[in-house]
């Protein structure tokens, strides 16, 4: 296959594809998919920290 | 691997002016991209971890750039020009394992975890997990102790390549890399490392594509090229023969030692050591949710299978160019030094405009895997070994950043005289040693705390030592390839190792994983678990697959 005689290289080659092929079925599948992210918004979690922050260095 | 002066035959022909002109345009983009992760840090947060919000595509490319160092291009490129084709199922388990395993599977439960326990680095993350500061300060000394040697070489690499390209003296040459990496890493924080690094493996992944295209089509095509390489298996040398070694389109004899160290070495060792490496799973954690993370599956897929299977190809394909050219192999016209095979076919058969972005590819190679050594080994000093371990927590606000950055500070302080001072041996057997003992030592405890309750703190300890000590005394008496480099055995015993072939010819990681798992496994069903209310905080969510998305 691919010039290739050995299946251990040609098999090694077909793998490396296949698990390609996987890594972006599964990306495109599960696209919008997880979404759990904690907070609302990065920006309302940035002002939460420096909130914190600032009450700790006040403490 | 190491590469011990990697493009100084390309560099030679180039035009030193095109060259300065490209790199100085480089380096100031680098530049920008730094100062805007500067300007967008504000807090801890963003310093450490970019804020939790890095896009998915950023993600994917900074962890593939930060994987794939100028090593694993010139050094294992050179390894398939001398060994051929087997070395493709070190890139099926990087893809398999590196990614699709490590993003689905670790990944997702990492970032929730790290979210619930407020976890800003890989040692901080298995420490609050298992409620244990000895494991959190130990497994920071393991990355500040470990991580310079496996740094030193990346830098000495990039130095090289430096020094040869615009024909300074080395010293200089490592000082100016390790200068550069360091000021955008301390201004920028993650942020500038993870920006920095999306564009330096955009470059890699266009010049390994260009470099595979071009190789194919000077063979003759795909299904041409591999026919003349398999027709060159009269050709393999005696004492490869005598190995092991069946061809370059061949898998070398079961049990020979070839096919032990391509095996153990390269594709188990590097293939799975990989889940374990610190800068690399705190990425995880960088990421709003999970949602970013089945993303990044789908760009690092591609990513990595271009960045780890060209060289391979390239490097085995290589040999069927310099026989028709010159008619010699491509070890035998490197004068056999590995790491000037890729050098000497760039320059041979490649045309000069590639030489420069190929040059750009190493670079960015080399800059954004050091980029995140820097930020990985000043978290482990400034954040996890004085800032949690030695203040207990009493730092805060700007003042952890500040520590972090003067973390970054001593780690380029430290990292630069390695890269000077220690022998090009021991610098080669570093990056084994880092990588060995990581595994060994944090996987089991890493894999277990996202998956069981049932791992027990005592079990988490007695796992992370035990692997830890059982990889380096093998790395230091057993492996003959590390323990040569290292030296220790044969002056104790005036051998290279302790145990016969094939055991001298096995990984650390082959024989430490599982020393450490047993151990783990075994001292956690003898002790108590930790409390509910503990273990429901850290699993929170975890493996759970959000609902209305």
């Amino acid at each position: 296959m691919l010039g290739i005689p050995d299946p251990a290289i040609w098999m090694a080659l077909v793998l490396c594809l296949a698990s390609t092929v996987l890594c972006v079925i599964y990306g495109a599948l599960n696209w919008n998919r997880d979404d759990d992210s904690v907070c609302e918004s990065p920006d309302r979690e940035r002002a939460w920290e420096k909130e914190e922050e600032r009450l700790e260095e006040e403490l | 691997m190491q590469p011990a002066s990697p493009l100084v035959l390309a560099a030679a022909t180039s035009d030193i002016r095109v060259l300065v002109i490209v790199t100085l345009i480089y380096v100031l983009i680098i530049g920008y991209l730094g100062f805007y992760g500067y300007k967008t840090t504000h807090t801890s947060t963003d310093y450490l971890l970019a804020g939790r919000n890095i896009h998915p595509w950023v993600m994917a490319l900074s962890y593939g750039a930060t994987f794939i160092s100028t090593a694993a291009i010139i050094g294992f490129g050179g390894v398939a020009a001398q060994l051929g084709m087997g070395l493709l199922w070190l890139t099926c388990l990087n893809i398999f394992v590196g990614i699709f395993i490590a993003f689905v599977l670790l990944g997702k439960r990492t970032r929730r975890m790290g979210h619930n326990l407020d976890a800003h680095t890989f040692p901080e993350l298995l420490g609050r997990r298992f409620d244990s500061r000895f494991i959190h300060v130990f497994a920071a000394c393991v990355v500040f102790l470990l991580m310079p040697l496996y740094a030193a070489a990346v830098l000495r690499g990039g130095a090289e390549f430096l020094r040869a390209t615009f024909q300074i003296d080395l010293v200089v040459a490592t000082f100016a890399f390790a200068l550069i990496v360091a000021t955008y890493v301390v201004a920028g924080g993650l942020r500038g490392v993870m920006f920095t690094d999306a564009l330096q493996g955009s470059i890699m992944f266009v010049g390994m594509l260009v470099l595979l295209g071009i190789t194919y089509s000077k063979v003759g095509g795909v299904v041409e090229g591999h026919r003349a390489l398999t027709e060159l298996a009269s050709q393999v040398p005696e004492g490869l023969a005598g190995a092991g070694m069946r061809g370059w389109t061949a898998m070398p004899s079961f049990g020979s030692p070839i096919w032990y160290s391509m095996v153990t070495t390269i594709i188990l060792g590097v293939g799975i050591g990989v889940l374990a490496q610190p800068q690399l799973a705190v990425r995880f954690m960088t990421v709003r949710s999970g949602r970013e993370l089945n993303r990044a599956v789908l760009v690092g897929g591609v990513f990595i299978l271009v960045m780890t299977a060209v060289p391979y190809l390239v490097g085995s394909v290589s040999n069927v160019y310099f026989m028709k050219t010159q008619g010699t192999l491509a070890l035998t016209g490197a004068g056999g030094n590995i790491d000037q095979v890729i050098p000497l076919y760039i320059n041979s058969a490649m045309p000069s405009w590639f030489v420069v972005l190929f040059m750009l590819t190493l670079l960015s190679a080399a800059m954004s895997t050091i980029s995140s050594q820097f930020h990985a080994m000043g978290t482990a000093i400034g954040r996890d070994i004085y800032e949690q371990g030695l203040r207990r927590g009493r730092v805060t606000g700007a003042a952890s950043i500040l520590v972090t950055r003067v973390g970054i500070i001593v780690a380029f302080a430290i990292t630069l005289a390695l890269a000077l001072w220690l022998p090009a041996g021991i610098i080669a057997a570093a990056t084994a040693v880092f990588f060995g003992t990581c595994a060994a030592a944090f996987l089991p405890m890493f894999v277990g705390g996202l998956f069981c309750r049932g791992v027990t703190r005592a079990g988490a300890q007695a796992g992370m030592v035990a692997g830890f000590l059982a990889a380096l005394l093998w790395l230091a008496f057993a492996h003959a390839n590390s323990a040569r480099r290292l030296m220790i055995c044969k002056t104790l015993f005036d051998r290279d190792s302790l145990v016969p072939f094939p055991w001298s010819s096995i990984d650390p990681l082959v024989i430490a994983l599982p020393i450490s798992i047993l151990t783990t496994v075994a001292v956690s069903l003898a002790t108590r678990r930790l409390d509910d209310g503990h273990l429901d905080r850290c699993l929170a969510g975890v493996g759970k697959r959000p609902t209305g998305t």
